[in-house]
């Protein structure tokens, strides 16, 4: 660094402005500057710029920082991607304990154990799937908005307006295809839905809003003749839709949610 | 290991501040800062002990937004929603208050972005200017006049009747904005 010899340079005036200049140094330039009031005035505006820059910029730092963006939050994703084995068994014990008859599946009585605010969360997601199940399955022209020969596109866009990474599940196993998506208006922010299609021409989606509430398990609605599966995760809902009986759509439900939880491994590389 | 949550969760307001002052855009930024974090935590062990975690992270974040901002060049310019609102309120300027806060915000974006990060990495985020240097990767003195030249820029700028006023009066709209 400078000794108190040094002519005074333009580095000296920044980091007096920065408040960070050197105590050897400060007080030749204070010298200078009463010398030059031009000067000093220049450095008086800057300094003042530079605080106004830093109050204006003073809400992103003070805002609370969104879940996604925590430390812990991405390591358990990238945990999970790893481990996807760990998820897909914890999914099969969830699966069996509701075979096992908490009502959730089999009744339509209410179900025990879980916050009503949770619950109201759950139906929130089945209305809303069911919503855009019946106006677009019935769709000819246009069922989907972006067509899976784009899927690559479809499922990143689709990603980045909700805020998490998704993949289109592959549900050959189940007989379906997918056939496209679409971006639907939802309470809070946007929801995504999914439509497959199988040989005879039936049709399934996959509907994906941000939700309230952390995790339930499955819960069944019917309405007519379609059948939904709906459950929350990580603030996530989603729901699947079918003209199915229950226990047809319970697989292909189980199917998803495999597919969904380890789902950030769409953008993974651990 | 857990050295690692305690020194990156402290970074995270910081980084979404210099995130969202380089992208305006509020997703793109969080978007930004999330890759920064993934690819911070899944590089932590190539860090190099002992070494400043702060400009570590914030080369990394920075890295990205260089090549953020490339694809988007490639794209075509996106203005984000909130330029456009700042483009709407925007007043005639006003004698008294010549600092007003919507027209340092879009003062600053008229900046060609290398004075920008500078800038915005000393005067905001309070990184030494050695450490700016190793964010930027560039020398300490390439530092000092890169500042130099945006704090005289602002300043003429935001103040029409400053000496070499030229185009100074008139903050440049966005998509005039020099990028190198």
């Amino acid at each position: 660094m400078k000794g108190p010899h040094t002519p005074i340079g333009e580095d000296d005036l920044q980091a007096y402005v920065d408040g960070r200049i050197a105590q050897d140094r400060f007080a030749l330039v204070e010298t200078y500057l009463d010398e030059q009031p031009e000067v000093r005035a220049r450095l008086e505006r800057e300094r003042r710029q530079v605080e106004v820059l830093r109050e204006q910029l003073r809400a992103k730092f003070e805002e609370p920082v969104p879940a996604r963006l925590r430390v812990s939050s991405i390591r358990a994703g990238r945990r999970r991607r790893s481990r996807g084995w760990m998820r897909a068994a914890a999914a099969a014990v969830l699966i069996f304990a509701l075979g096992c008859g908490s009502g959730w599946v089999l009744g339509r009585g209410a179900p025990i154990a879980l916050p009503a605010a949770r619950l109201a969360a759950a139906d929130a997601v089945s209305q809303g799937a069911m919503a855009a199940y019946r106006t677009y399955v019935v769709e000819v022209a246009h069922p989907v908005e972006v067509g899976a020969e784009h899927e690559k596109h479809l499922m990143t866009w689709l990603s980045k307006r909700l805020g998490r990474p998704l993949e289109a599940p592959d549900l050959s196993a189940f007989g379906y295809a997918l056939m496209g998506g679409r971006l639907l208006p939802a309470r809070r922010g946007a929801a995504a839905q999914l439509m497959y299609e199988n040989a005879g021409g039936e049709r399934l989606t996959l509907y994906v809003q941000a939700s309230d509430g952390t995790q339930t398990a499955f819960r069944f609605f019917r309405d007519g003749d379609a059948s939904t599966l709906a459950w929350l995760d990580q603030g996530f809902g989603f729901a699947v839709t079918a003209p199915l009986a229950r226990n047809a759509l319970l697989p292909i439900a189980e199917a998803v949610y495999h597919a969904f939880e380890p789902a950030g491994s769409a953008s993974g590389n651990g | 290991m857990d050295d690692m949550v305690t020194l990156l969760e402290p970074l995270i307001p910081p980084l979404r501040r210099y995130a969202r002052a380089l992208m305006r855009d509020r997703a793109a930024a969080d978007d930004l800062v999330q890759d920064c974090l993934e690819l911070a935590i899944s590089r932590w062990h190539q860090r190099r002990e002992g070494s400043d975690a702060r400009s570590w992270t914030f080369a990394i974040l920075h890295n990205l937004a260089i090549s953020r901002m490339r694809q988007s060049k490639r794209r075509g310019v996106h203005v984000p929603l909130d330029d456009l609102q700042q483009e709407v309120v925007a007043q005639a300027p006003d004698q008294d208050q010549g600092l007003r806060q919507h027209d340092v915000m879009k003062a600053l974006d008229a900046l060609p972005e290398e004075q920008k990060n500078v800038l915005l990495l000393v005067s905001v985020e309070d990184l030494s200017y050695a450490e700016a240097a190793r964010v930027l990767d560039i020398p300490i003195g390439t530092v000092m006049s890169r500042l130099a030249r945006a704090r005289e820029r602002l300043r003429h700028i935001m103040e029409p009747g400053a000496q070499g006023g030229g185009e100074a009066g008139q903050v440049l709209p966005f998509r005039q904005r020099r990028v190198k």
